[in-house]
């Protein structure tokens, strides 16, 4: 009776229409180790299918994984360079007189007030220079008495 | 995807790919080649991984199509690989080296076999996949592969029949 069945599922078989189950059913049948004469023929075939399942891939795969140059990163480092350059900027201003200032307020203080009142006295110079401008005020208000004198010549040649 | 997570998804499948990949270039070497270059290019692009509907699917056709460029590239140069088996025959036990030497015979019948039927001979009778996920590997339709594979069955017994019946008639 399993021999019947077997026949008929390697019929099946053979025109592709068997499922995999029965397909498992044919190949457990010829692992035993005597099948039926006349289907010994197919025994070596399901012998070399289920020996090539054992057959395995040994090599190692070298997974490298890519370097993609990472863009976040530049933020890091200008943050990080912008942060050093806030800790060390207070240690560069102590050394000020390499710039030619001064480095003590008062001192400064007085050195602008100086350079202030210096730049008044020359101003004020100047305002005396200008004060010259008052003589021409002057001169102006005796041309004004020439329109007196126009006025007598008017009366002179109306008559 | 870390390492671990991406072998998770490769392991179950890569004797498959290996073994698909052996069946088409017949050398072991050059399937281990072809299988590390397969997984390669699968790490390689492991950013779209999520995207394939079936990665064991997806890779079985990178296989196919792998080793088929293989192939085409080795007809240009017109190398040929030569399978001897005479080691094997050592064996002192008659009964043993018979038994041996007629699956080694299947081997060898399954090779002179076109591409396209020992794929699906490797596929289904091999690897038992489903006819469907088969169509879906080689790009067939359903029927297509049950009369290649009912073709290349029927090849192997008519000449295992002949073979075994060698000795005896």
């Amino acid at each position: 009776m399993v021999l019947n069945n077997i026949e008929k599922l390697l019929e099946k078989y053979e025109n592709g229409e068997t499922t995999l189950k029965e397909e498992q059913q044919l190949k457990h049948y010829f692992s035993q180790e005597t099948v039926a004469p006349h289907l010994e023929m197919y025994k070596p075939m399901f012998d070399y299918f289920l020996g090539n399942q054992q057959e395995q891939f040994t090599k190692d795969v070298p997974l490298k994984t890519k370097r993609r140059f990472n863009y976040k990163w530049i933020s890091v480092a200008a943050v990080a360079v912008l942060m050093l350059g806030f800790y060390f900027t207070p240690i560069i201003d102590d050394n000020c007189n390499d710039l030619g200032t001064y480095c003590e307020p008062e001192q400064a203080l007085e050195e602008v007030s100086k350079q202030l009142a210096m730049i008044s006295s020359h101003f004020n110079k100047g305002t005396q220079a200008v004060g010259y401008l008052g003589e021409v005020d002057k001169g102006t208000a005796t041309l004004g008495y020439l329109n007196e004198i126009e006025n007598t010549t008017n009366i002179i040649f109306k008559n | 995807m870390t390492q671990t997570e991406f072998l998770n998804i490769v392991m179950p499948f890569k004797d498959k790919v290996f073994r698909l990949a052996k069946r088409l270039l017949v050398s072991t070497e050059e399937a281990e080649d072809a299988t590390q270059e397969v997984l390669l290019k699968l790490w390689n692009n492991k950013a779209k991984i999520q995207e394939y509907k079936n990665v064991e699917a997806f890779s079985m056709t990178m296989t196919k199509n792998f080793c088929f460029d293989k192939l085409k590239s080795k007809q240009s140069q017109n190398l040929k690989i030569v399978h001897s088996n005479y080691e094997e025959n050592n064996t002192p036990l008659q009964k043993q080296v018979e038994l041996n030497d007629s699956v080694s015979w299947v081997g060898r019948i399954i090779e002179e076999l076109p591409e396209q039927q020992r794929m699906i001979i490797q596929l289904r009778d091999i690897e038992e996949y489903d006819y469907d996920e088969i169509a879906e590997m080689l790009g067939m339709n359903n029927t297509a592969v049950r009369v290649t594979l009912s073709r290349a069955r029927k090849t192997i017994r008519e000449k295992l029949t002949n073979t075994h019946n060698y000795g005896i008639k």
